[in-house]
């Protein structure tokens, strides 16, 4: 059964294509026997169907002598008997940017909304820099160094740009009530301090000059880009982005591609986004997860992923036996959802070629 | 001057690092309106405009101010709809009773007579607030709103049934009238005629004491790292979880410390009045402090304590027509609401406010520039 | 017996509290809106049957047909005066604009009929009570007619809501605001209904409860509304057998710890019960969970 389809795959895509950037693993095996997983397997290491799966390979290179930053084992929940996300595995590097994407309704937020235990798993386990998150809450996940952005943009409205990331920065900030309540000499001292901190994280983001504007009258994209600032702000190990491009124009989000790259490199954290803009998971993911109904269906390289039938199936739709006739048109309605020509300047095997091609 | 020095010697204004605009603007009008209103009453008093009735009148709009600046941290810092305000002020006055006529016997020095008692009233209402605290934080809304409204009836019931006395100088206490060997003279509380025989030690000056007091910790509050929680937690109770808000300690916080200031004003109400029944604590009480914080603008302080002293001393000036006094009330108060919260008022007056108001620097964020970030980030 | 009589009277009692709570939860239902007025109309409504009685010469039933017609006019013009145009803009602005019409409604009734009490004549007037087991057991007329109307009014209630085009339409504006606009509903339509069956409700409760007990005052509707406003989150604000089951209960524990505990304390003991109620179900007994998406 995955023979064939693996001959099929190969026919339409070349993947010995040496300019695509992996030929040190020279096959690709297709798997769907566990769980609906679709697992790409390095030829050099067989895969196994009764060995947990090891996410390991799909590791960056750089991070692989460095413990995952997250690991998650059989994730699944149920929402009253329906199964909103099952068998869920990720393994995500110490700085790595991975990247979550499947069309709408699939369950990429759940997940979200499961590590940063919003809602509790029914399945599965989640490691948090090496910790087992069973017991925490919300706000434990976020003292222990993961914070997240929102879809639907979550800002403290009435507060300023300011108080926003100051908030942010509470646990830092030392002092107790009785400071707060009488603005003791430790009171003034620390905020001087946490002002001066807020101004820097406002600053990577070119945002100063709006320190004193309050939240909710901000243009979209500023709000976005704040909500980042102040998950930033929590000084956490992980960050999760829930659709950070959505409703930016392209201008703005190849902005955003920098500024998550340049959050990363500067502050060494593993981020983990989910997006629909697909020049921005392509342009800087390392890694990529795809879910459709609950179940992931693709994990591997942008390259991998972009060639992959049943994501491809999963956004444009099944062709039903008619393979070989539609595949010039199915190649191009991947363009178009490829959109932003990922596809033509396809051959670009690392992240960091693939974004000075985009500058 | 000093202030454009101390622009210059600071990164954007140390001014600013300490105090934010908002803030100093905000405890500006604040301490001016009550340090104001204080010195002009003392002027007509002196003057001697002012009625008998009016001058009775002054300890108790000072509570009040105090009342709506406290209860403003609950419902406009915090964001939850408190209907038991009216509980903590009982607490904090029985108890402040209790403890000056305990302390006054020893002591003569009747500042310190009144400062132990609303420290001590304080004390009891911020536990009072913590045991109702506890329960209710888990709930949201409305059902909050109910919760408190229950328990104000129940403090002001367990009231009606608490019996206290002095027996040559020990305190006793029974929840009901066989408080025994107690000669009805030496009664502090009985049940449900209350305090009984107090010395009435309030007077104007404490009364601006306690709302500079109060005015003093809400807005500090408001400006510290734990009200910027709690105002975050109102605006967005998930992302205040998520950047690793402990909820329930910064609703519990703005809680107790706005029992705690409640219990205050109580104390300072108590000392007014010889006698005092429980069922001065009403709802209606309650009610008239919540009145007090919407009129004046939720969440704004100096509103609030003008609504305070505007609602107190109105009424009172209109004591002749008395039959018509709340049935107007009731009307203006109706009409207010609907005037400054339809949106179509609402807009109409924004309307023409924008054409009268002169133009500021700031005005609106408009689109912040942005700096090209991540040049070459290797 | 002592307990049976005290079973009977705390069910009688319940149901007062039930056909007000059903107001109170059917506007929180459509409107999220605490009427905290509700209880006025109440006392409107007996003074209404009281005038009607003693100056008009009316047959009582006929007297409680009026009260009901003008309190059900009451609650639309209220709904309209002074609801409506805050629609929308958040509970509190509401909650305080309830607060002053019940002052309006008590200060107009204080003006009118002024502070001193009136004696209620009981619409049950002549009957007599029912002795049952050799006279142990009195049921006076009020219980027993009080506990039939409830179960009658609820009955009914549930059978207009949920069989009747208009009931239908009343819980899709309660469900969704927006939603049932846009398919048709007419919502300030199902919004007045509302407010009329609740306040024509309120006539019914505030007779039956005069009935019982007597003494009529500006202020007499002001604790039952509380009380039946607790019964209405005790069993679940919005669900109209929760306002039965929260009435009833209610009523059982007030009577209850009137007779075995304390007269003073069963307010206390009320509200208590309330707050534990709801430590245990935040929503109330039959209340919906309300959760919120992320």
């Amino acid at each position: 059964m995955a023979d064939k389809r693996d001959k099929e795959f190969d026919a339409v895509y070349d993947i010995s294509d040496p300019g695509h950037g992996y030929e040190n693993r020279q096959e690709i095996y297709y798997n769907d026997n566990v769980g609906g997983r679709a697992v790409f397997v390095d030829s050099k290491e067989q895969y196994d169907p009764d060995e947990p799966y090891n996410d390991q390979v799909y590791i960056p290179e750089k991070d692989r002598d460095k413990a995952p930053i997250l690991e998650v084992k059989g994730l699944g929940i149920d929402f009253g008997g329906l199964t909103a996300v099952d068998n869920f595995n990720l393994t995500l590097g110490r700085t790595e940017i991975g990247g979550l994407i499947g069309p709408n309704g699939a369950g990429k937020t759940t997940i979200f909304n499961m590590l940063t235990k919003v809602y509790e798993p029914t399945r599965g386990e989640i490691f948090f820099d090496g910790k087992s998150t069973k017991g925490m809450n919300t706000v434990d996940i976020n003292k222990a160094g993961m914070a997240r952005t929102f879809q639907n943009i979550r800002l403290f409205d009435k507060l300023t740009v300011e108080e926003n990331i100051k908030v942010a920065l509470h646990h830092t900030t030392n002092y107790g009530l009785i400071d707060g309540m009488l603005h003791t000499p430790k009171y003034r001292h620390e905020e001087f301090r946490i002002r001066k901190e807020a101004m820097k994280y406002l600053k990577i983001f070119g945002m100063t000059k709006t320190a004193d504007y309050r939240a909710g009258s901000l243009p979209y994209g500023a709000q976005r880009r704040l909500e980042i600032m102040r998950a930033l702000a929590t000084k956490p190990k992980l960050l999760l982005l829930d659709e950070p491009a959505a409703g930016m124009n392209p201008s703005e989000t190849s902005e955003l591609m920098d500024t998550i790259r340049e959050i990363r490199d500067r502050f060494q954290i593993g981020i983990f986004l989910i997006e629909h803009d697909m020049s921005l998971v392509m342009g800087i993911c390392e890694g990529i997860v795809v879910l459709n109904y609950g179940r992931t269906i693709a994990k591997g390289w942008p390259e991998d992923i972009q060639r992959n039938p049943k994501v491809i199936e999963a956004y444009l739709g099944k062709s039903r036996g008619k393979m070989e006739e539609e595949e010039e048109k199915e190649k191009e309605d991947l363009e178009a959802a490829f959109s932003k020509g990922r596809l033509e300047s396809a051959p670009s095997g690392k992240p960091d070629t693939a974004r000075k091609e985009s500058e | 001057m000093a202030e454009r020095i101390l622009k210059n010697i600071s990164l954007r204004g140390l001014k600013n690092a300490v105090k934010g605009n908002d803030y100093r603007k905000e405890a500006t009008i604040s301490y001016g309106i009550l340090i104001g209103g204080y010195i002009l009453m003392q002027l007509l008093i002196a003057a001697g405009l002012i009625g008998h009735n009016l001058q009775g009148q002054l300890v108790p709009i000072c509570v009040y101010i105090s009342l709506a600046v406290s209860l403003n941290l609950v419902v406009g810092i915090s964001g939850e709809l408190s209907l038991g305000h009216a509980g903590f002020m009982a607490v904090g006055a029985f108890s402040g009773i209790l403890v000056s006529r305990v302390i006054g016997q020893g002591i003569s020095f009747e500042p310190a007579v009144v400062l132990i008692s609303m420290l001590f009233a304080a004390l009891m209402a911020s536990i009072a607030g913590f045991i109702i605290g506890i329960p209710i934080l888990g709930l949201r809304g409305d059902y909050l709103a109910i919760v408190t409204l229950a328990f104000g009836e129940i403090i002001r019931n367990i009231m009606n049934v608490l019996y206290f006395g002095l027996d040559n100088g020990k305190l006793k206490f029974a929840f009901n009238h066989t408080i025994d060997g107690i000669d009805s003279n030496d009664r502090i509380i009985t049940g449900a005629i209350g305090a009984t025989g107090t010395k009435t030690m309030a007077t104007f000056t404490w009364g601006l004491v306690l709302c500079l007091f109060t005015v003093f910790i809400v807005l500090n509050l408001k400006n510290s790292k734990q009200g910027r929680a709690i105002m975050s937690i109102r605006d967005n109770r998930i992302a205040g979880e998520s950047i690793g808000l402990d909820v329930r300690k910064y609703k519990l916080m703005a809680f107790i410390v706005s029992s705690a200031l409640a219990g205050m004003a109580g104390c300072l109400f108590g000392l007014n009045y010889s006698t005092l029944v429980p069922m001065k604590f009403n709802f209606n009480t309650s009610v008239l402090i919540l009145v007090f914080v919407v009129l004046g603008g939720v969440g704004n302080i100096w509103g609030g304590i003008i609504a305070a002293a505007l609602l107190t001393i109105l009424p009172e000036t209109f004591r002749q027509f008395a039959d018509y006094r709340m049935l107007t009330y009731a009307v203006v108060l109706i009409l207010v609401m609907i005037g400054t919260y339809n949106p179509a008022i609402k807009s109409r007056v924004a309307a023409v406010w924008s054409k009268v108001k002169p133009k500021k620097k700031n005005k609106g964020p408009g689109k912040p520039k942005k700096k090209k970030a991540g040049k070459e980030a290797a | 017996m002592n307990l049976l009589t005290n079973i009977i009277s705390g069910l009688s009692l319940g149901s007062v509290y039930a056909i007000i709570a059903l107001g109170y939860t059917m506007v929180y239902g459509i409107s999220k809106m605490l009427n905290f007025a509700h209880g006025d109309v109440i006392m409107i409504g007996g003074y209404m049957s009281f005038v009607m009685t003693m100056y008009m010469g009316l047959n009582g039933w006929l007297a409680l047909l009026v009260a009901m017609v003008i309190c059900t006019l009451l609650g639309i013009t209220i709904e309209r005066l002074a609801y409506r145009p805050l629609r929308g803009t958040g509970s509190l602005a509401v909650l305080i604009t309830a607060i002053g019409v019940s002052y309006f409604l008590q200060n107009i009734a204080l003006l009118i009929w002024g502070a001193n009490p009136k004696m209620f004549t009981s619409l049950f007037k002549g009957m007599k009570p029912i002795h049952v087991a050799g006279g142990q057991l009195t049921i006076t007329p009020e219980s027993l007619f009080t506990i039939i109307a409830n179960v009658v009014i609820m009955i009914l209630l549930t059978l207009f809501v949920s069989k009747t085009k208009a009931g239908k339409a009343m819980r899709a504006v309660s469900e969704d605001n927006g939603a049932a606009q846009l398919m048709g509903i007419n919502v300030n339509q199902s919004i007045s209904l509302t407010f009329a069956i609740g306040s024509g409700l309120a006539a019914v409760a505030g007779v039956l409860m005069l009935s019982a007990y007597p003494v009529l005052m500006p202020t007499t509707g002001a604790m039952p509304g509380i009380k039946a406003f607790t019964a209405a989150v005790f069993g679940g604000i919005g669900s109209i057998p929760g306002a039965m089951i929260g009435g009833l209960i209610l009523g059982i524990i007030e009577i209850f710890s009137r007779a075995y505990i304390s007269t003073e304390l069963s307010d206390a003991i009320v509200f208590a019960c309330l707050i534990i109620v709801l430590l245990v179900k935040p929503t109330g007994l039959l209340g919906k969970k309300i959760s919120e998406k992320v």
